[in-house]
């Protein structure tokens, strides 16, 4: 098996690894210093630091320039960007001797006059001593919560088993789940509605499990069947969405809402993330497979931990851990090890938020103020985080700092060029030309300059930046061939370090505020007894056991609940994101632990969780209006209808390219993100990733951070700053201008006209056949008269339909509401 | 009671044979006034008609901006009492405080032409909100709620007040940025009060969902120069040009199938908001070019706002165009600052850079309102979701307080240069007259002519409020 990680400073610049972390561990715990030693740093080194570097390196000063403090005995020890101050015993490797002897280059300090001698030597001395140093760091920080306390909530305990209610009305005892929502709304003395049409149950079945609108003919197959046995033909249906390829795009783009799926790291110095297509991919397909949840969650959290047979099994497991890589990152922190606390505080909060539905990650300051999570708990999961390596692919901002790597993948992309000899021998030749020129280039410069000294030639420094681009893409190219010519794949992802270790808790989450280390672990207030870390493990494999396990009280509650909320318009616990104190409350406890325990009991099966959903009365019911019902519980809380449904930006942009027939039901390979290689958006020069996307479907429109997809942003599509397990609904005059203006829905609307004129050459018969088209069915007296009217005040007369009111009529019908929202 | 069926009615009552000229008069007059977006009276007498609220996002730091703290000067260094922060250091402020105007109000050196404002400010010097969180904290500013969506503060006004404008939303967040459609949302309010983003930056308007591109058509009458005064309002003019009689017919065509829609499925919420929407959509199709076009002030006006110097044109023009707004008779007007409050180190830096570009803007747009005589009857408030520890963060950075912190208000019937309310010795906490978010609430609804305990809604069987069942309006600070 294969793991290499891609080290791009072979052609870029020098990487930066980040020193600290390998170190920032255990060493910090003991602190045993004797008198005499401890007479030496206070007499001998101590006032030094203190005289010629706390200016620049001191909490005291407020300075940390290149992320160093020297006031702690922990600050110096974990040094700064470029590595361990100390390294006791070891005078090559500690920063601090390398520059106060003046050894390394650029690090020489204090920066302008060098120690006396003496001094130098009294470093040596104490450094092979062992640099004891008496200073003692932060006191310890302490726990207010009762964590055995707050076991008792509700959410933190095992799931009860618990037979559905006999139920007065038989005929809605049909499910489980049926029972359980009956005996709840008999209680609160509310009103069933009656069940949907056949028409609407379809187009609810086509567009919550695959995201689009059945076509004219299917929907014709399904009246008949309905006519012959409704149930059968529910049924059929069902399993023949599930089997479909589009049930993965559209569950998918659920699950990538929640994993805050995006294409670049946003925040300072917004660099694309060139492969995180990959994940995107991996998590269609897996929906595809029905992958058993809790093995997905495993894979994302720890796969390239995981046992795999093969390497193709190895590369997707790998791809998976991208979860952990893709978040937002700021890389313009200067100071590298804010820059890493700040990344594991994402990926805590992203895994804990997903999978358990906490946010843990307000533990880094403090202890959590409302869930009983201490704020070492916060630290045991850092541990784990800084014992692992996350590869994100992007360059550090012209190599400076920052640096991300990847993860080189075993197998070549199967889409991708292979390169000749022949071609690699063209490439070869033209890179020596190119470096050829450049170098005249830079020898006229030169010349110019001598000549007329300040001058600078526009023209030439333009054509010089061509040709260095053509030099940057030409060994890009021939670096990322294998020796076959073929060109080597990588992915986001994780891996273990090679030397892993507990971590400090950090005061207030201030990185140059240590306190107590603390065990790598997890959150006390749920069982972990089953999975110890061993010693010489990051504990990320032991951590995503314990997440995707039968016995973790939230996981399979917290999963089934965020399915619940796409096929029933809200979760039993509405705040699907928050199942903390700050949570809302189930409003069916006994169901949401019924349909948890299933779950886990069918394997974790998320097509049976869909399927047992769909076919209740609950869920197949009508979404009619009812004033009694609506004034006790408009919210519909408690189920009496269906959910009005409205189209999410994804479905309502797949659905208009699929009524004008020009959507494209393949998947394409990669990402417009990937057509160019790592670059920083929004500057100048830039290019428009979103430009001229060819129409695929919408899971695959590239999500850039800062920069999403028009219609994307403005009908609420989720932002992958964050988890989004529940998407806002807007209704602005924003989309409605989008609506009648933009270029988009103009150029769609011709097509549909298109479609029309193919149909019929009859205006009542292109006019019938747009709303079949757009909404599934004939129009009603009144639409249809509408229709006739526009079309007469429009031309004037009742002949001849033109082109621009067809294009007109169609725009109207997208722009109507009845195309957005269901009934 | 619910104005739920006869909003309905309105909506749905179809002008079959009529021109559609005389429709869109009644889409706008009569309509309106059906639908409860016409001017309605507040409860008394109101001091002020509009508000412009600039939000500084991320947490301002108080005590090194309106909250001038002595004691903090002289305790640098020394070891805070704080609760769960006791231990921290203290970290005095590196800016100057000076004493400004008639008034004498303490400001920092971070703010010299607002300073030279004093006497028009009203220092609200005690404020406090619950949590410390920037997404929730910023929810409880708007709606006085930090974990569900409520109707926010502009929305309610809206509801309470209707809107003077035909043409243009009544409440106008210019560039509200991302996650703020909570905020605009009108929740349980009937959707004509919600409030609508205008973006205003430099976008790039070809960035669209994808297999754009131009089409071919033709079409009669084709206005020329369509892109010259949108000013980045995205999808303001019609990409092929289309004429505003035809596509009034196209509208009244999509609106007569969203009144049958309604009229089969009875109560719609958001099928009412997606007629609602239609209809200021094709109306702000004329009117916000025109505002947001700011070709026609002169030189001297936009040098007054700070345009045309880098640090501050891009917040003197969000600046300029909230006055242009206002005089096109919007109620509420929002507008930001972000990001970059957010200064948990680098604040010397961060900090001086947030001021700077805004202080200029801000005091440009109290003078010029000022000259216009608009300040008197316009309430300008300035305010983040909440301030800063006065213990530093990792040497040059404060964390975040919710126990305390500043904002400010001025003209719209508020005392100029006065000072309201204080924390303790150091800006902890809020001490003395005490401002929670609902008594802020309180009083500026108040100041718009509102009874913070009579604007309620009947929703789920129980009156809701902005205030829920808090706030006290804030006498003294009243002109």
């Amino acid at each position: 098996m294969k793991r290499k990680q891609r080290d791009r400073s072979q052609f870029r610049r020098a990487i930066c690894t980040i020193g600290i972390l390998i170190h920032a561990g255990t060493a910090f715990g003991q602190n045993t210093v004797s008198p005499s030693q401890a007479k030496f740093f206070e007499e001998k080194i101590e006032p030094i630091l203190m005289d010629s570097c706390y200016e620049c390196h001191s909490r005291e000063s407020g300075q940390n320039k290149g992320g160093l403090v020297l006031d702690s005995r922990v600050g110096l020890r974990q040094g700064g960007n470029t590595g361990p101050g100390i390294v006791p015993h070891q005078l090559e490797e500690s920063w601090l001797w390398l520059a106060v002897s003046r050894t390394e280059p650029d690090y020489e300090m204090p920066p302008k006059v060098s120690l006396p001698d003496e001094v130098i030597e009294d470093f040596r001395t104490w450094i092979e001593m062992g640099a004891p140093d008496p200073r003692t760091g932060e006191a310890d920080v302490t726990t207010e919560i009762d964590v055995e306390a707050g076991k008792e909530f509700w959410s933190f305990r095992t799931p009860r088993r618990q037979e559905p209610p006999p139920v007065t009305d038989s005929a809605w005892s049909t499910t489980s789940i049926d029972r359980f929502v009956h005996a709840k709304r008999e209680e609160e003395g509310l009103e069933p509605v009656a069940p949907a049409s056949a028409d609407a149950i379809l187009r609810r079945l086509c567009y919550d499990l695959i995201g689009l609108p059945p076509t004219i003919e299917f929907a014709e197959r399904f009246r008949e069947a309905w006519q012959e046995n409704s149930r059968n033909a529910i049924e059929s249906t069902v399993d023949r969405l599930l089997a479909s390829k589009q049930f993965g795009e559209r569950w998918g783009r659920h699950w990538l809402d929640v994993a805050r799926y995006a294409e670049s790291n946003g925040k300072g110095a917004n660099q694309t993330y060139t492969n995180a297509w990959r994940y995107r991919d991996y998590v269609i397909d897996s929906m595809n497979e029905d992958k058993p949840i809790d093995r997905f969650i495993l894979e994302q959290l720890a796969g390239d931990l995981l046992p795999a047979p093969s390497e193709k099994q190895w590369q997707e497991q790998a791809i998976a851990t991208g979860f952990l890589a893709l978040g937002p990152k700021n890389l313009r922190e200067r100071n590298s090890r804010q820059f890493t606390m700040d990344m594991v505080d994402e990926q805590i909060d992203a895994t804990s938020t997903a999978f358990l539905g906490l946010t843990v990650s307000c533990a880094r300051c403090h202890d959590h103020k409302t869930d009983p999570i201490p704020t070492q708990d916060y630290y045991a999961l850092a541990g784990i985080f800084l014992s692992s390596q996350t590869h994100y692919g992007t360059d550090g901002i012209g190599g400076r700092y920052n640096q991300g790597d990847l993860i080189e993948l075993p197998l070549p992309d199967e889409m991708e060029k292979t390169y000749s000899d022949e071609e690699i021998a063209g490439m070869e030749l033209e890179l020596a030309a190119v470096r050829g020129q450049l170098r005249d280039h830079a020898a006229a410069k030169r010349k110019m300059m001598q000549a007329e000294p300040g001058s600078s030639e526009n023209q030439q420094r333009s054509s010089a930046k061509k040709i260095r681009a053509r030099e940057s893409q030409l060994v890009e190219t021939l670096e990322s061939l294998a020796g076959s010519g073929e060109v080597k794949a990588y992915a986001m992802g994780m891996s273990d370090k090679k030397e892993v270790a507990d971590t400090t808790i950090l005061v207030r989450g201030e990185v140059d505020s240590p306190a107590q280390v603390v065990a790598r672990g997890f959150l006390q207030v749920l069982d972990h007894s089953a999975v110890p870390i061993a010693n010489d493990a990051s504990g990320r494999l032991e951590m995503a056991r314990w997440i995707a396990s039968n016995r973790n009280p939230l996981t399979a509650r917290v999963y089934v609940n965020r399915v619940w909320e796409k096929l029933m318009g809200q979760g039993l616990v509405a705040s699907v994101d928050n199942f903390g104190t700050t949570g809302r409350p189930p409003t069916h406890p006994e169901l949401l632990d019924h349909l948890a325990i299933q779950f886990m009991e069918s394997g974790w099966s998320l097509k049976n969780l869909v399927r047992s959903i769909v076919v209740t009365r609950t869920y197949l019911a009508g979404s009619e209006f009812h004033s009694g019902n609506y004034a006790q519980d408009p919210d519909n809380k408690f189920l009496w209808r269906a959910a009005p449904r409205r189209l999410d930006a994804e479905s309502f942009r797949d659905s208009i390219l699929a009524t004008t027939q020009q959507l494209r039901f393949d998947r394409p390979f990669r990402s417009p993100v990937a057509e160019h290689s790592m670059v920083e958006l929004g500057r100048k020069g830039s290019p428009n990733v979103h430009f001229q996307f060819p129409p695929y479907r919408s899971v695959y429109l590239p999500p850039v951070r800062d920069a999403m997809p028009e219609l994307i942003e403005l009908f609420d599509g989720a932002d992958p700053e964050l988890v989004t397990g529940s998407r806002e609904e807007s209704n602005g005059a924003d989309q409605s201008l989008f609506l009648l203006n933009s270029p988009f829905v103009v150029e769609q609307s011709r097509h549909f006209a298109e479609r029309l004129e193919a149909h019929s050459s009859r205006i009542d018969e292109q006019v019938r056949h747009a709303f079949l088209c757009a909404f599934g069915r004939a129009p009603t007296g009144i639409e249809y008269d509408s229709a006739i009217r526009f079309h007469r005040d429009f031309t004037g007369s009742d002949r001849g339909a033109d082109r621009e009111f067809l294009t007109l009529l169609c725009q109207g019908l997208f722009c109507s509401a009845e195309f957005r929202f269901l009934p | 009671m619910e104005p739920l069926y006869s909003r309905r009615q309105a909506l749905q009552s179809t002008v079959t044979g009529i021109s559609w000229l005389a429709f869109a008069a009644l889409a706008t007059r009569e309509a309106r006034a059906a639908k409860g977006l016409a001017p309605k009276p507040p409860h008394f007498a109101p001091r002020a008609k509009r508000v412009i609220m600039l939000t500084m996002p991320g947490g301002p730091s108080h005590v090194d901006t309106f909250d001038y703290k002595p004691q903090l000067q002289k305790d640098d260094g020394k070891p805070g009492k704080y609760g769960q922060f006791r231990g921290a250091k203290l970290m005095g402020s590196p800016f100057e405080f000076r004493q400004h105007g008639e008034s004498g109000l303490w400001i920092s050196e971070l703010f010299p032409n607002v300073a030279s404002m004093a006497d028009d400010l009203c220092l609200l010097r005690s404020m406090h909100t619950d949590v410390p969180d920037h997404t929730r904290a910023q929810l409880q500013m708007h709606t006085g709620k930090s974990q569900f969506q409520r109707p926010s503060l502009g929305v309610w006004s809206l509801y309470g007040l209707g809107s003077e404008s035909e043409n243009l939303p009544g409440y106008v967040w210019l560039d509200p940025g991302k996650g703020n459609n909570q905020i605009l949302g009108n929740s349980f309010l009937p959707p004509e009060n919600r409030g609508t983003g205008i973006g205003v930056a430099k976008g790039d308007a070809s960035a669209g969902g994808g297999a754009g591109g131009p089409g071919g058509m033709k079409r009669k009458g084709r206005r020329e120069n369509l892109q010259t005064p949108t000013s980045g309002v995205k999808n303001i003019a019609n990409a092929e040009g289309l004429d505003r009689e035809r596509q009034r017919m196209q509208l009244d065509f999509i609106q007569s199938l969203n009144r049958e829609k309604l009229s089969r499925e009875i109560h719609q919420p958001g099928v009412e908001g997606v007629i609602e929407s239609f209809e200021l959509a094709f109306r702000m199709q004329d009117a916000v070019p025109d505002v947001v076009d700011l070709g026609r002030e002169s030189e001297e006006t936009k040098r007054l706002y700070g345009i045309g110097e880098s640090a501050t044109d891009e917040f003197g023009r969000k600046c300029l165009m909230a006055r242009r707004f206002a005089e096109a008779g919007v109620r509420f007007i929002e507008l930001g600052h972000s990001p970059g409050w957010d200064t948990h180190g680098d604040l010397r830096n961060k900090l001086a850079e947030n001021c700077g570009a805004t202080d200029k803007p801000i005091a440009g747009l109290l003078q010029d309102l000022k000259r216009r005589d608009m300040l008197q009857d316009t309430l300008v408030i300035w305010s983040g979701e909440f301030g800063r520890t006065p213990h530093g963060q990792g040497g040059d950075g404060r964390d975040h307080n919710a126990k305390g912190y500043s904002s400010w208000m001025a003209g719209g019937g508020v005392k100029g240069g006065f000072s309201y309310g204080a924390t303790d010795e150091y800006g902890y906490e809020a001490v003395e007259n005490k401002m929670h978010i609902h008594d802020w609430h309180a009083t500026i609804l108040h100041l718009l002519g509102l009874d913070h305990e009579k604007l309620t809604y009947r929703y789920a069987g129980r009156d809701f409020r902005l205030t829920d069942v808090y706030g006290h309006v804030a006498q003294d600070i009243l002109a």
